[in-house]
Protein backbone atom coordinates (compact mmCIF):
# COMPACT_ATOMS: atom_id res chain seq x y z
CA UNK A 1 0.00 0.00 0.00
CA UNK A 2 1.05 3.56 -0.40
CA UNK A 3 -0.03 7.08 0.49
CA UNK A 4 -0.22 9.13 -2.73
CA UNK A 5 -0.49 12.82 -2.62
CA UNK A 6 -2.44 14.85 -4.72
CA UNK A 7 -2.92 18.96 -5.66
CA UNK A 8 -6.29 20.17 -7.25
CA UNK A 9 -7.58 23.65 -7.63
CA UNK A 10 -10.53 25.01 -8.66
CA UNK A 11 -11.98 28.48 -9.20
CA UNK A 12 -15.56 30.02 -9.91
CA UNK A 13 -17.47 32.92 -10.38
CA UNK A 14 -20.72 32.99 -7.78
CA UNK A 15 -24.21 34.67 -8.86
CA UNK A 16 -25.34 37.11 -5.81
CA UNK A 17 -28.92 35.85 -5.75
CA UNK A 18 -31.64 35.01 -8.07
CA UNK A 19 -33.32 35.73 -11.12
CA UNK A 20 -37.11 34.87 -9.84
CA UNK A 21 -39.72 36.74 -9.47
CA UNK A 22 -37.01 39.23 -9.29
CA UNK A 23 -35.49 38.02 -6.52
CA UNK A 24 -36.94 41.39 -4.12
CA UNK A 25 -36.68 41.80 -0.50
CA UNK A 26 -38.18 44.84 1.68
CA UNK A 27 -37.47 46.57 4.71
CA UNK A 28 -39.15 48.60 7.02
CA UNK A 29 -37.57 51.37 9.47
CA UNK A 30 -38.89 53.31 11.72
CA UNK A 31 -37.86 55.49 15.12
CA UNK A 32 -39.60 54.18 18.72
CA UNK A 33 -40.20 57.06 21.08
CA UNK A 34 -37.23 56.82 22.93
CA UNK A 35 -35.29 57.63 19.88
CA UNK A 36 -34.09 54.58 18.37
CA UNK A 37 -34.42 52.60 15.37
CA UNK A 38 -36.53 49.30 14.86
CA UNK A 39 -35.65 47.41 11.22
CA UNK A 40 -38.31 44.97 10.31
CA UNK A 41 -37.21 42.59 8.14
CA UNK A 42 -38.58 38.49 7.26
CA UNK A 43 -34.85 37.87 5.89
CA UNK A 44 -33.67 35.03 9.04
CA UNK A 45 -30.42 35.31 10.27
CA UNK A 46 -29.55 31.38 10.48
CA UNK A 47 -25.88 32.51 12.53
CA UNK A 48 -24.77 33.53 8.99
CA UNK A 49 -24.79 37.52 10.39
CA UNK A 50 -27.84 39.04 8.81
CA UNK A 51 -29.08 40.75 12.62
CA UNK A 52 -25.36 41.90 12.46
CA UNK A 53 -25.02 43.58 8.99
CA UNK A 54 -28.52 45.14 8.39
CA UNK A 55 -28.19 46.80 11.69
CA UNK A 56 -24.18 48.17 10.22
CA UNK A 57 -25.87 49.38 7.19
CA UNK A 58 -29.15 50.82 8.86
CA UNK A 59 -27.19 52.86 11.76
CA UNK A 60 -24.55 53.87 8.85
CA UNK A 61 -27.17 55.42 6.66
CA UNK A 62 -29.31 56.70 9.27
CA UNK A 63 -26.34 58.44 10.66
CA UNK A 64 -26.80 56.98 14.28
CA UNK A 65 -24.75 54.58 16.74
CA UNK A 66 -25.25 50.77 15.80
CA UNK A 67 -26.38 50.54 19.75
CA UNK A 68 -29.51 52.53 18.63
CA UNK A 69 -30.61 50.20 15.82
CA UNK A 70 -32.72 46.91 16.67
CA UNK A 71 -33.01 44.14 13.70
CA UNK A 72 -36.56 42.72 14.41
CA UNK A 73 -36.76 39.59 12.04
CA UNK A 74 -39.55 38.16 14.07
CA UNK A 75 -42.59 37.10 12.04
CA UNK A 76 -42.23 36.69 8.50
CA UNK A 77 -46.34 36.45 8.80
CA UNK A 78 -46.76 40.20 9.42
CA UNK A 79 -43.29 41.32 8.67
CA UNK A 80 -42.30 43.30 5.17
CA UNK A 81 -42.13 40.45 2.33
CA UNK A 82 -38.42 38.80 1.91
CA UNK A 83 -37.54 36.09 -0.67
CA UNK A 84 -35.84 34.26 1.61
CA UNK A 85 -32.26 33.53 3.64
CA UNK A 86 -30.37 31.42 0.42
CA UNK A 87 -28.70 31.88 -2.93
CA UNK A 88 -26.34 34.14 -0.97
CA UNK A 89 -28.54 36.74 -1.53
CA UNK A 90 -28.67 38.00 2.16
CA UNK A 91 -26.14 41.06 2.53
CA UNK A 92 -26.77 42.28 -1.10
CA UNK A 93 -30.79 42.32 -1.32
CA UNK A 94 -31.81 43.14 1.73
CA UNK A 95 -29.09 45.37 2.87
CA UNK A 96 -29.81 47.51 -0.32
CA UNK A 97 -33.83 47.53 1.28
CA UNK A 98 -32.42 48.57 4.53
CA UNK A 99 -30.77 51.53 2.90
CA UNK A 100 -33.75 52.26 0.88
CA UNK A 101 -35.78 52.30 4.18
CA UNK A 102 -33.15 53.99 6.40
CA UNK A 103 -32.63 56.70 3.95
CA UNK A 104 -36.59 57.90 4.32
CA UNK A 105 -36.37 57.88 7.69
CA UNK A 106 -33.11 59.71 7.88
CA UNK A 107 -34.81 62.15 5.73
CA UNK A 108 -37.80 62.53 8.32
CA UNK A 109 -35.82 62.85 11.13
CA UNK A 110 -33.38 65.48 9.39
CA UNK A 111 -37.01 67.95 8.67
CA UNK A 112 -38.23 67.10 12.08
CA UNK A 113 -35.11 68.16 13.86
CA UNK A 114 -34.81 71.23 11.43
CA UNK A 115 -38.09 72.32 12.38
CA UNK A 116 -36.83 72.06 15.89
CA UNK A 117 -33.98 74.25 15.48
CA UNK A 118 -35.64 76.39 12.97
CA UNK A 119 -33.04 75.81 9.84
CA UNK A 120 -33.39 74.15 6.69
CA UNK A 121 -33.18 70.43 6.77
CA UNK A 122 -30.23 70.42 3.98
CA UNK A 123 -27.88 72.02 6.13
CA UNK A 124 -28.16 69.63 8.87
CA UNK A 125 -25.86 66.63 9.10
CA UNK A 126 -25.48 63.34 11.45
CA UNK A 127 -22.11 62.80 13.99
CA UNK A 128 -22.89 59.12 13.92
CA UNK A 129 -22.98 59.41 17.67
CA UNK A 130 -26.82 60.13 18.22
CA UNK A 131 -26.45 63.82 17.75
CA UNK A 132 -27.93 66.18 14.48
CA UNK A 133 -25.82 69.78 13.52
CA UNK A 134 -25.95 72.06 11.19
CA UNK A 135 -23.39 71.96 9.00
CA UNK A 136 -20.18 74.18 10.56
CA UNK A 137 -21.84 75.32 13.39
CA UNK A 138 -21.48 71.48 15.60
CA UNK A 139 -23.33 73.93 18.48
CA UNK A 140 -26.24 74.12 16.65
CA UNK A 141 -27.50 70.74 17.59
CA UNK A 142 -30.21 68.33 18.79
CA UNK A 143 -30.12 64.53 19.58
CA UNK A 144 -31.06 62.09 17.47
CA UNK A 145 -33.55 61.14 20.36
CA UNK A 146 -34.73 64.87 21.01
CA UNK A 147 -35.52 64.89 17.10
CA UNK A 148 -37.67 61.61 16.85
CA UNK A 149 -39.37 62.51 19.95
CA UNK A 150 -40.46 65.86 18.77
CA UNK A 151 -41.40 64.42 15.49
CA UNK A 152 -43.40 62.13 17.31
CA UNK A 153 -44.75 63.89 20.25
CA UNK A 154 -45.14 67.55 18.67
CA UNK A 155 -45.21 67.93 14.76
CA UNK A 156 -47.00 64.31 14.15
CA UNK A 157 -44.47 62.70 11.80
CA UNK A 158 -43.65 59.51 11.62
CA UNK A 159 -39.56 58.82 11.20
CA UNK A 160 -40.26 56.06 8.78
CA UNK A 161 -39.01 54.40 5.77
CA UNK A 162 -40.07 52.16 3.13
CA UNK A 163 -37.16 49.87 1.46
CA UNK A 164 -37.14 47.32 -1.37
CA UNK A 165 -34.34 45.92 -3.68
CA UNK A 166 -35.83 44.33 -6.61
CA UNK A 167 -33.43 43.45 -10.06
CA UNK A 168 -36.30 43.03 -12.86
CA UNK A 169 -37.07 39.79 -14.04
CA UNK A 170 -34.58 39.03 -17.54
CA UNK A 171 -36.11 37.07 -20.09
CA UNK A 172 -34.27 34.48 -22.27
CA UNK A 173 -33.74 36.46 -25.93
CA UNK A 174 -35.60 33.72 -28.04
CA UNK A 175 -32.93 34.44 -31.03
CA UNK A 176 -29.88 34.79 -29.42
CA UNK A 177 -30.24 32.58 -25.64
CA UNK A 178 -28.88 35.11 -23.87
CA UNK A 179 -30.00 36.57 -20.43
CA UNK A 180 -28.94 38.46 -17.19
CA UNK A 181 -30.07 36.63 -14.66
CA UNK A 182 -27.50 37.70 -12.35
CA UNK A 183 -26.20 41.63 -11.53
CA UNK A 184 -23.40 40.69 -9.17
CA UNK A 185 -20.86 37.92 -8.93
CA UNK A 186 -18.38 36.94 -6.05
CA UNK A 187 -15.44 34.90 -7.01
CA UNK A 188 -12.98 32.27 -5.45
CA UNK A 189 -10.48 30.16 -5.76
CA UNK A 190 -9.05 26.91 -4.36
CA UNK A 191 -6.18 24.83 -3.61
CA UNK A 192 -6.65 21.58 -1.75
CA UNK A 193 -3.64 19.25 -0.65
CA UNK A 194 -4.85 15.60 -0.20
CA UNK A 195 -3.79 12.19 0.64
CA UNK A 196 -4.98 9.39 -0.58
CA UNK A 197 -4.32 5.39 0.55
CA UNK A 198 -4.38 3.10 -2.55
CA UNK A 199 -5.13 0.28 -0.22
CA UNK A 200 -8.21 1.90 1.59
CA UNK A 201 -9.38 4.05 -0.87
CA UNK A 202 -9.56 6.74 2.09
CA UNK A 203 -9.15 10.42 0.88
CA UNK A 204 -7.59 12.78 3.22
CA UNK A 205 -7.71 16.52 2.80
CA UNK A 206 -4.18 17.62 4.57
CA UNK A 207 -4.31 21.56 3.72
CA UNK A 208 -6.56 24.56 2.11
CA UNK A 209 -5.27 27.34 0.71
CA UNK A 210 -7.90 29.66 -0.74
CA UNK A 211 -8.59 33.46 -2.37
CA UNK A 212 -12.52 34.68 -1.92
CA UNK A 213 -13.70 38.05 -3.54
CA UNK A 214 -16.39 39.38 -1.59
CA UNK A 215 -16.95 43.36 -2.49
CA UNK A 216 -16.19 44.81 0.43
CA UNK A 217 -16.44 42.70 3.93
CA UNK A 218 -18.94 45.04 5.39
CA UNK A 219 -17.61 42.84 9.22
CA UNK A 220 -14.74 41.58 8.23
CA UNK A 221 -14.41 38.85 11.50
CA UNK A 222 -18.15 37.52 9.59
CA UNK A 223 -17.35 37.11 6.49
CA UNK A 224 -13.74 35.12 7.72
CA UNK A 225 -16.05 33.11 10.28
CA UNK A 226 -18.56 32.20 6.81
CA UNK A 227 -15.58 31.20 4.85
CA UNK A 228 -14.19 29.36 7.76
CA UNK A 229 -16.95 27.31 8.49
CA UNK A 230 -18.11 27.23 4.85
CA UNK A 231 -15.25 25.78 3.49
CA UNK A 232 -15.11 23.19 5.99
CA UNK A 233 -19.03 22.35 4.82
CA UNK A 234 -17.23 22.12 0.94
CA UNK A 235 -15.06 19.59 2.33
CA UNK A 236 -17.61 17.77 4.22
CA UNK A 237 -19.85 17.46 1.30
CA UNK A 238 -17.11 16.27 -1.01
CA UNK A 239 -15.83 13.51 1.67
CA UNK A 240 -18.34 12.29 3.98
CA UNK A 241 -21.88 13.70 3.66
CA UNK A 242 -25.10 12.93 1.21
CA UNK A 243 -28.06 12.15 2.13
CA UNK A 244 -28.69 9.53 -0.91
CA UNK A 245 -27.84 6.23 0.27
CA UNK A 246 -24.66 4.31 -0.41
CA UNK A 247 -26.30 1.36 -1.42
CA UNK A 248 -29.16 1.84 -4.47
CA UNK A 249 -32.43 1.30 -1.72
CA UNK A 250 -34.05 4.36 -0.38
CA UNK A 251 -34.48 2.39 3.17
CA UNK A 252 -30.47 2.35 3.34
CA UNK A 253 -30.58 6.18 3.41
CA UNK A 254 -29.09 8.20 6.47
CA UNK A 255 -31.95 9.07 9.08
CA UNK A 256 -29.57 9.91 11.80
CA UNK A 257 -26.25 11.18 12.71
CA UNK A 258 -25.38 7.65 12.99
CA UNK A 259 -25.40 7.23 9.09
CA UNK A 260 -25.48 10.47 7.74
CA UNK A 261 -21.50 10.91 7.95
CA UNK A 262 -20.15 14.24 9.59
CA UNK A 263 -16.68 14.60 10.43
CA UNK A 264 -15.49 15.70 13.74
CA UNK A 265 -13.22 18.38 15.03
CA UNK A 266 -10.44 15.92 14.52
CA UNK A 267 -11.00 15.69 10.88
CA UNK A 268 -10.55 19.25 9.79
CA UNK A 269 -7.26 20.48 8.06
CA UNK A 270 -5.51 24.13 8.39
CA UNK A 271 -7.05 26.61 5.96
CA UNK A 272 -5.79 29.69 4.64
CA UNK A 273 -7.57 32.30 3.63
CA UNK A 274 -7.14 35.71 1.57
CA UNK A 275 -10.13 38.01 1.08
CA UNK A 276 -10.22 40.43 -1.63
CA UNK A 277 -12.20 43.30 -1.69
CA UNK A 278 -13.44 45.24 -4.56
CA UNK A 279 -16.82 46.57 -3.49
CA UNK A 280 -19.61 46.11 -5.95
CA UNK A 281 -21.20 48.85 -7.88
CA UNK A 282 -24.71 47.80 -7.05
CA UNK A 283 -24.17 46.20 -3.47
CA UNK A 284 -24.62 47.85 0.07
CA UNK A 285 -21.67 49.60 0.50
CA UNK A 286 -19.79 47.33 -2.15
CA UNK A 287 -21.01 44.13 -0.02
CA UNK A 288 -21.75 41.09 -2.06
CA UNK A 289 -21.79 38.00 0.16
CA UNK A 290 -19.74 35.06 0.61
CA UNK A 291 -22.71 32.52 1.79
CA UNK A 292 -23.19 29.47 -0.41
CA UNK A 293 -19.82 30.38 -2.14
CA UNK A 294 -18.15 29.38 1.05
CA UNK A 295 -18.41 25.61 0.26
CA UNK A 296 -18.64 25.76 -3.68
CA UNK A 297 -15.02 25.81 -4.57
CA UNK A 298 -13.82 22.97 -2.12
CA UNK A 299 -15.47 20.17 -3.83
CA UNK A 300 -14.26 20.39 -7.49
CA UNK A 301 -10.55 21.14 -6.21
CA UNK A 302 -11.11 17.91 -3.70
CA UNK A 303 -12.06 15.85 -6.99
CA UNK A 304 -8.91 17.25 -9.12
CA UNK A 305 -6.38 16.65 -5.97
CA UNK A 306 -7.68 12.92 -5.74
CA UNK A 307 -7.44 12.34 -9.45
CA UNK A 308 -3.99 14.41 -9.58
CA UNK A 309 -2.95 11.98 -6.35
CA UNK A 310 -4.12 8.23 -8.26
CA UNK A 311 -5.58 9.35 -11.55
CA UNK A 312 -9.12 8.53 -10.66
CA UNK A 313 -11.47 11.13 -12.08
CA UNK A 314 -14.65 10.95 -9.88
CA UNK A 315 -17.75 12.28 -11.04
CA UNK A 316 -20.13 11.95 -8.53
CA UNK A 317 -20.35 13.13 -4.62
CA UNK A 318 -19.10 12.48 -2.12
CA UNK A 319 -15.66 11.07 -2.69
CA UNK A 320 -16.27 8.08 -0.92
CA UNK A 321 -13.05 4.94 -0.19
CA UNK A 322 -15.37 2.77 -2.74
CA UNK A 323 -15.54 5.26 -5.19
CA UNK A 324 -11.99 5.84 -5.27
CA UNK A 325 -11.05 1.81 -4.93
CA UNK A 326 -13.20 0.87 -7.73
CA UNK A 327 -11.13 3.54 -9.99
CA UNK A 328 -8.03 2.46 -9.21
CA UNK A 329 -9.00 -0.93 -9.59
CA UNK A 330 -10.40 0.17 -13.14
CA UNK A 331 -7.31 1.83 -14.07
CA UNK A 332 -5.10 -1.34 -12.95
CA UNK A 333 -3.63 0.27 -10.32
CA UNK A 334 -2.73 3.92 -8.84
CA UNK A 335 -1.94 5.98 -11.24
CA UNK A 336 -0.41 9.35 -9.40
CA UNK A 337 0.02 12.02 -12.62
CA UNK A 338 3.21 12.75 -11.38
CA UNK A 339 4.10 9.89 -12.40
CA UNK A 340 2.62 10.00 -15.93
CA UNK B 1 -47.47 6.91 34.93
CA UNK B 2 -45.52 6.98 38.18
CA UNK B 3 -43.42 10.46 39.44
CA UNK B 4 -40.30 10.48 41.49
CA UNK B 5 -39.09 13.25 43.09
CA UNK B 6 -35.59 14.41 42.81
CA UNK B 7 -33.34 16.23 44.39
CA UNK B 8 -30.04 17.91 43.36
CA UNK B 9 -28.03 20.54 42.43
CA UNK B 10 -28.30 22.78 39.56
CA UNK B 11 -25.84 25.19 39.16
CA UNK B 12 -24.84 25.61 42.26
CA UNK B 13 -28.51 25.81 43.65
CA UNK B 14 -30.72 23.28 45.54
CA UNK B 15 -33.64 22.23 43.47
CA UNK B 16 -36.44 19.49 43.56
CA UNK B 17 -38.40 18.37 40.66
CA UNK B 18 -40.57 15.54 39.63
CA UNK B 19 -39.11 13.20 36.95
CA UNK B 20 -41.44 11.20 35.01
CA UNK B 21 -40.40 7.35 35.09
CA UNK B 22 -38.02 6.79 32.44
CA UNK B 23 -37.28 10.49 31.56
CA UNK B 24 -33.84 11.21 30.29
CA UNK B 25 -32.02 13.96 32.01
CA UNK B 26 -31.88 16.47 29.18
CA UNK B 27 -36.14 16.53 28.74
CA UNK B 28 -36.36 16.76 32.88
CA UNK B 29 -33.90 19.66 33.04
CA UNK B 30 -35.72 21.77 29.78
CA UNK B 31 -39.43 20.66 31.20
CA UNK B 32 -39.21 19.97 34.34
CA UNK B 33 -36.72 22.05 35.61
CA UNK B 34 -37.08 24.92 32.94
CA UNK B 35 -33.31 25.06 31.96
CA UNK B 36 -33.17 25.87 28.55
CA UNK B 37 -29.60 25.64 28.41
CA UNK B 38 -29.06 22.00 27.34
CA UNK B 39 -30.27 21.54 23.37
CA UNK B 40 -32.11 18.62 22.04
CA UNK B 41 -29.85 17.98 18.56
CA UNK B 42 -30.30 14.01 18.16
CA UNK B 43 -31.74 12.20 21.37
CA UNK B 44 -29.72 9.26 20.81
CA UNK B 45 -26.43 10.52 21.84
CA UNK B 46 -24.52 11.04 18.66
CA UNK B 47 -24.18 14.87 18.94
CA UNK B 48 -23.27 16.73 22.01
CA UNK B 49 -25.57 19.23 22.04
CA UNK B 50 -26.70 18.37 25.39
CA UNK B 51 -23.67 17.90 27.48
CA UNK B 52 -23.87 18.76 30.89
CA UNK B 53 -21.49 18.64 33.76
CA UNK B 54 -22.38 15.86 36.26
CA UNK B 55 -20.35 16.02 39.57
CA UNK B 56 -18.46 17.93 36.95
CA UNK B 57 -17.56 14.94 34.25
CA UNK B 58 -19.51 15.75 30.80
CA UNK B 59 -22.66 13.90 30.42
CA UNK B 60 -24.68 13.59 27.42
CA UNK B 61 -28.30 14.65 29.27
CA UNK B 62 -30.52 12.81 26.29
CA UNK B 63 -28.75 9.26 27.08
CA UNK B 64 -28.91 9.89 31.49
CA UNK B 65 -31.85 9.01 33.41
CA UNK B 66 -33.18 12.04 34.89
CA UNK B 67 -33.54 9.93 38.52
CA UNK B 68 -29.63 9.08 38.31
CA UNK B 69 -28.54 12.81 39.50
CA UNK B 70 -30.42 12.14 42.40
CA UNK B 71 -28.00 14.05 45.29
CA UNK B 72 -25.35 15.07 42.52
CA UNK B 73 -24.27 18.61 41.12
CA UNK B 74 -25.17 19.21 38.30
CA UNK B 75 -23.68 22.12 35.84
CA UNK B 76 -25.25 23.68 32.58
CA UNK B 77 -24.59 26.16 30.07
CA UNK B 78 -27.14 28.51 31.79
CA UNK B 79 -25.14 28.90 35.55
CA UNK B 80 -21.60 29.82 33.37
CA UNK B 81 -21.54 33.52 34.16
CA UNK B 82 -21.77 34.50 37.61
CA UNK B 83 -23.24 37.62 38.49
CA UNK B 84 -23.26 38.98 35.47
CA UNK B 85 -20.10 38.21 34.02
CA UNK B 86 -19.18 35.44 31.35
CA UNK B 87 -17.30 32.69 32.21
CA UNK B 88 -13.86 33.19 30.08
CA UNK B 89 -14.42 30.30 28.10
CA UNK B 90 -17.74 32.46 26.99
CA UNK B 91 -15.41 35.08 26.31
CA UNK B 92 -13.19 33.20 24.30
CA UNK B 93 -16.28 31.56 22.05
CA UNK B 94 -17.51 35.50 21.56
CA UNK B 95 -14.09 36.95 21.03
CA UNK B 96 -13.23 34.35 18.63
CA UNK B 97 -16.47 33.86 16.50
CA UNK B 98 -16.93 30.45 17.91
CA UNK B 99 -20.95 30.48 17.17
CA UNK B 100 -22.79 31.17 13.97
CA UNK B 101 -26.63 30.03 14.67
CA UNK B 102 -25.78 28.33 18.65
CA UNK B 103 -26.95 25.39 18.51
CA UNK B 104 -23.63 23.60 19.29
CA UNK B 105 -22.49 25.62 21.69
CA UNK B 106 -24.04 25.13 25.06
CA UNK B 107 -22.53 21.69 24.35
CA UNK B 108 -19.15 22.60 23.78
CA UNK B 109 -18.87 25.05 26.43
CA UNK B 110 -19.58 22.41 28.86
CA UNK B 111 -17.25 19.68 27.68
CA UNK B 112 -14.89 22.46 27.48
CA UNK B 113 -15.54 23.68 30.69
CA UNK B 114 -14.80 20.14 32.27
CA UNK B 115 -11.47 19.57 30.00
CA UNK B 116 -10.30 23.47 31.37
CA UNK B 117 -11.34 22.25 35.20
CA UNK B 118 -9.60 18.75 34.96
CA UNK B 119 -6.68 20.78 32.68
CA UNK B 120 -5.92 24.03 32.78
CA UNK B 121 -3.14 24.03 29.73
CA UNK B 122 -4.38 21.65 27.15
CA UNK B 123 -2.58 20.66 23.81
CA UNK B 124 -4.62 21.74 20.98
CA UNK B 125 -5.21 17.34 20.86
CA UNK B 126 -6.18 17.36 24.24
CA UNK B 127 -9.17 20.08 23.09
CA UNK B 128 -9.65 18.05 19.93
CA UNK B 129 -10.25 15.17 22.06
CA UNK B 130 -12.42 16.74 24.88
CA UNK B 131 -15.28 18.13 22.17
CA UNK B 132 -14.77 15.32 19.87
CA UNK B 133 -18.05 14.10 20.52
CA UNK B 134 -20.13 17.29 19.68
CA UNK B 135 -20.99 18.15 16.19
CA UNK B 136 -20.89 21.48 14.90
CA UNK B 137 -22.66 22.74 11.48
CA UNK B 138 -21.52 25.91 11.23
CA UNK B 139 -18.08 27.34 12.75
CA UNK B 140 -15.29 24.49 11.10
CA UNK B 141 -14.70 23.48 14.30
CA UNK B 142 -11.29 25.77 14.37
CA UNK B 143 -13.05 28.72 16.02
CA UNK B 144 -13.95 26.85 18.61
CA UNK B 145 -10.73 25.47 19.03
CA UNK B 146 -8.97 28.50 18.86
CA UNK B 147 -11.02 29.75 21.59
CA UNK B 148 -10.99 27.02 24.10
CA UNK B 149 -6.98 27.28 23.67
CA UNK B 150 -7.48 31.25 24.24
CA UNK B 151 -8.96 31.26 27.23
CA UNK B 152 -6.98 28.42 28.99
CA UNK B 153 -4.12 30.59 27.79
CA UNK B 154 -5.75 33.81 29.41
CA UNK B 155 -6.80 32.08 32.58
CA UNK B 156 -3.04 30.89 32.91
CA UNK B 157 -1.52 34.53 31.96
CA UNK B 158 -4.23 36.38 34.50
S1 LIG C 1 -29.13 15.38 22.02
FE1 LIG C 1 -27.83 14.26 23.32
S2 LIG C 1 -26.18 13.76 22.05
FE2 LIG C 1 -27.56 14.71 20.67
S1 LIG D 1 -22.59 27.22 15.64
FE1 LIG D 1 -24.19 26.28 14.52
S2 LIG D 1 -23.94 24.20 15.07
FE2 LIG D 1 -22.20 25.11 15.94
Amino acid sequence: MALHRGRGFAAINYPIGMNLGGDPSQALVHSNPEGKFTVALSSIDLGQGMKSVTRQIAAETLGVPVEDVYVDTADSDTGPHCMGSFASRGTHRVGNAVIEAAQEARAVMLEAAAEELEVDAGDLVTDGRGSIHVKGAPSRAITTMAACQAAQFRQGRTVSGRGIFLIPLSEVDPDTGEMTPVSCFAHAAMLVEVEVDDETGEVRVLDMQSAYEVGRALNPRLVEQQLVGGAWMGMSHAAWETTEPRYPDRAHGPVDFNSYLMPGPGDIAPHHISVLERPAPDGPFGGKGPGEMCANPVLPAVCNAVYDAVGVRIDELPVTPEKVLRGIRANGGARPRGRL
Amino acid sequence: MAKKPVTFTLNGAERAAFADDGENLLQFLRRGVGDLGPKYGCGQGSCGACTVLVDGAPHLSCLMLAEAVAGRRVETVSGLARDGALHPLQEAFMDGFAAQCGYCTPGMLMAAKALLDRNPRPSRDEVVEAIGGNLCRCTGYAPIIEAILAAAERRATA
